[in-house]
């Protein structure tokens, strides 16, 4: 995919509406879980939030299911040929749920003031850039210190939401009283938020697009326990629940039900892939050979099939085939444990016990855990399998107390953003569940992963990501296992629910009730 | 009459000692029947009992052999039931007896640490126990039987003083014998009949409290329990019944066959209750 242009992308807002007539009206009942802190999308980023506040937020752009930016609050964009001016036109018309226009002025102030202060994640992105200017009242300009690919892909509602300055310039962000009412440009509004009970949100008649949204209202409902929202489901009391908001096991009786859709779609930017940290510092997953053993050892599949119901991909390596530059001329670890065998003799295999430390995140990882336990037994593997909850389960990866652990990350688009932080050297620390665990040094590969992040050219970043993937999918530094997919359940009447790569997060502006 | 014969006039009891029997038997015979181990995934995941060769209880939600869960289980079960207790009983006579037998200062202070562990609620205390020891075999065994000792330290107590006052005892304090030797020689062996009751319904209790450990998800990971088959099968509960019945039978009919017998040794032991109870 070549995000970096000299091109200009114009794509019209709406040009791809659909032969149907859309109807308007109606009301939707989702389900989210847990409560959000906050709605303030500028402050707190976590999954429940940015569910409820992908509606009220946006920002400059949206990414398709191939991780194409469309427009949002911007109607065109271009990138000069040296990938340093990244120049955004905004769309005309905009205006905050409070009636001030939108200008190129609460752009930079969101990026340049506001999120620097309060969001780590967007604040090591802006790192790379030198300036922000607004040229006039719709027209944003990025200027970047250097090259830096993945720039295209931080204009997402909750990386960068859009912050209005004529509330918040000038005061203490964090303690502002207006973070309980949040003011955005959504295609709904605010109304009302019933704590431990629903959050009510209203159609924003003044939308910038014509038409839009078609729903009247939405509500998302909490409900605490994962049996009630199933039970809520089928009694029709709410019409969407979102992915993980059910037990895996209930999603096969779920989609059963009349009326009932269900789609994998919509986690494509955030592409969760599931691995288990190897730890490459002692013990037998210090040897390469043991891990690669482990890697045929393991039906992934059988647990793609029967533990998470058919949903999501065998990962195959690093990076999610849905993240850009993903490449699949890797070694291919199929089911085989008579090649595990074989790679064990080679090794020399004592018999040394191996523990495997689940993820304490419910009945499917533990399944899970079971599972691989059981592959690995019949290769001759002694493994115990550790008991553990949330906390002790991120005191041991970030203490490097384990030996194999599971675990899931986010990739963000781009292998700068989401994958090259659990595998070079730089990003071994402890104290972090979320960096290189694992322990993997390879000072070749550090140097391609640091110049494919800055390369200016599209093809020279495909090449050393190719070369990158290739390598060290034969070293195994963790054992990847799958893509998973968090299916979204749905009355079959909605239309139009997850349009984007970012799925129920960035908001239901397109979603209609067939009446 | 003699014992079992009072024993086989209650024919609960009988019923209660062929079901354990059955239970010991099918738990001791475990890696000849399946000797794949409880763990293996042998078919499809949510087979229904009864449509299967070879698959008579049908399959879990990986596909694991039920039956084979529950013949394995059953070790288990039984094993912490029996090791638990025994150390139960291991703290709880020697603490009652000493209580019961020397009274006063030695008294109070055992039957204040008693009282002690039995203020705290036994279920509530079993779950931090095993928090913080990490859930194992052995710690949940201990858990339980830290738990589980406190009433037979009360019971031994209250025997052992009633008999420290007949005249036998009296009689072996004439003889010469030490303090020590005519509590564990003449006081002891007559306290046996209620502690040996009281042991077998604290086996039942034990299996009890293991599942619900395990139910809980604070079984030991790496066992196949009948608690953890249970809690497992929870969150399938109404697509997959099979999963939480059969495990949740086991329990009940192997608690079940430890209360009859129980009472069938109550009976047995006190023929002249048992005849003013029926009449």
């Amino acid at each position: 995919m070549n995000f970096l242009k000299t091109t200009t992308f114009l794509i019209a807002a709406g040009l791809a509406q659909p032969l149907l007539a859309q109807d308007a009206g109606g009301r939707v009942d989702i389900v989210v879980q847990p409560e959000p802190p906050s709605l303030m999308l500028g402050l707190v980023q976590n999954g429940p939030t940015q569910q409820v506040a992908g509606d009220i937020y946006e920002s400059l752009l949206r990414y398709s299911t191939d991780l194409e930016p469309q427009p949002s609050l911007a109607r065109s964009w271009e990138i000069s040929e040296d990938g340093l001016t990244y120049t955004f036109k905004l769309q005309e018309g905009v205006k905050w749920h409070d009636g001030a226009p939108f200008t190129s002025a609460d752009v930079v102030f969101s990026a340049d003031v506001f999120l620097r202060e309060t969001h780590a994640r967007m604040r090591s992105s802006l790192a790379h850039v030198a300036s922000i200017e607004a040229p006039d009242d719709l027209t944003v300009v990025f200027n970047l210190k250097q090259p830096f690919g993945p720039f295209i892909g931080v204009f997402e509602t909750g990386t960068m939401p859009m912050i209005p300055k004529h509330i918040y310039e000038g005061t203490d962000f964090a303690n502002n009283p207006a973070n309980a009412t949040p003011i955005g440009t959504g295609p709904f509004k605010f109304e009302s938020w019933e704590k431990g009970s629903f959050i009510h949100l209203v159609k924003n008649e003044d939308y910038y697009l014509d038409g839009k949204p078609y729903l009247d209202e939405v509500y998302y409902r909490v409900i605490p326990d994962a049996a009630s929202r199933a039970v809520a489901f089928e009694t029709g009391e709410v019409d969407v629940l979102p992915g993980g908001s059910v037990e895996n096991w209930d999603v096969a009786r779920l989609t059963g039900l009349d009326n009932t859709c269900s789609t994998g779609k919509g986690w494509e930017f955030f592409a969760p892939h599931a691995w288990m940290w190897l730890n490459n510092r002692q013990g037998p997953t210090s040897n390469p050979l043991f891990r690669q053993a482990l890697m045929y050892a393991m039906d992934r599949e059988f647990v793609r099939d029967v533990v998470w119901n058919g949903f999501g991909k065998v990962a195959t390596g690093p990076v999610s085939s849905k993240t850009n530059f993903y490449s699949d001329d890797v070694t291919q670890y199929d089911y085989d444990p008579e090649k595990a065998k074989a790679l064990l003799e080679e090794m020399g295999y004592d018999g040394e016990p191996v523990r495997i430390l689940p993820l304490p995140y419910g009945e499917t990882w533990q399944r899970w855990a079971e599972a691989v336990r059981q592959n690995l037994q019949e290769v001759g593997i002694e493994v115990t399998i550790d008991s553990t909850d949330v906390a002790g389960w991120n005191e041991k990866t970030a203490q490097w107390d384990y030996d194999m652990a599971f675990t899931y990350l986010y990739q963000y688009g781009d292998p700068a953003l989401g994958v090259s932080r659990n595998y070079v050297e730089s990003q071994i620390e402890k104290g972090s569940p979320w960096n290189n665990v694992e322990g993997y040094s390879n000072p070749e590969l550090d140097k391609k992963w640091d110049a494919a992040a800055i390369s200016p050219s599209p093809d020279e970043r495909t090449r050393l990501y190719d070369e990158i993937q290739k390598e060290i999918v034969n070293d195994v530094p963790v054992a990847w296992l799958l893509e998973i997919e968090f299916p979204t359940i749905y009355n079959c009447n909605l239309q139009d629910l997850v349009t984007t790569g970012i799925g129920l997060s960035d908001g239901l502006r397109d979603a209609w009730i067939k009446q | 009459m003699t014992f079992w014969k009072r024993f086989a006039t209650n024919r609960g009891a009988v019923i209660g000692l062929v079901l354990l029997a059955a239970v010991i038997a099918i738990a001791l015979l475990a890696p000849v029947i399946y000797p794949g181990g409880p763990w293996k995934m042998v078919q499809r995941p949510f087979l229904v009992p009864f449509t299967t060769d070879g698959l008579p209880l049908g399959t879990d939600t990986l596909g694991r052999n039920v039956a084979a869960g529950l013949v394995h289980g059953a070790r288990v079960s039984l094993l912490v039931g029996l090791v638990s207790t025994v150390m139960a009983l291991l703290i709880g006579v020697p603490l009652g007896a000493l209580a019961g037998f020397y009274g006063g200062y030695v008294d109070e202070g055992a039957m204040r640490f008693t009282e002690f562990f039995q203020t705290i609620p036994n279920f509530a205390l079993a779950i931090v126990l095993v928090a913080i020891l990490q859930p194992t075999l052995g710690s949940i065994t201990l858990a339980i039987a830290i738990v589980s000792w406190p009433p037979v330290a009360r019971l031994v107590r209250a025997e052992v003083m009633s008999l420290k006052r007949r005249e036998f005892v009296d009689a072996a304090h004439l003889a010469g014998l030490s303090n020590i030797r005519i509590l564990v020689s003449e006081v002891l062996p007559n306290a046996v009949s209620p502690i040996i009751v009281m042991a077998s319904l604290m086996v039942a209790t034990a299996i009890l409290l293991e599942s619900s450990l395990s139910f809980l998800g604070l079984g030991d990971p790496n066992i196949m329990s009948w608690g953890y088959m249970i809690g497992a099968a929870r969150t399938v509960i109404r697509s997959a019944w099979w999963l939480s019945f059969f495990p949740g039978l086991a329990i009940l009919l192997t608690v079940l066959a430890l209360n009859l017998i129980g009472e069938g040794l109550n009976d047995a032991f006190n023929p002249h209750l048992t005849k003013k109870g029926r009449t």
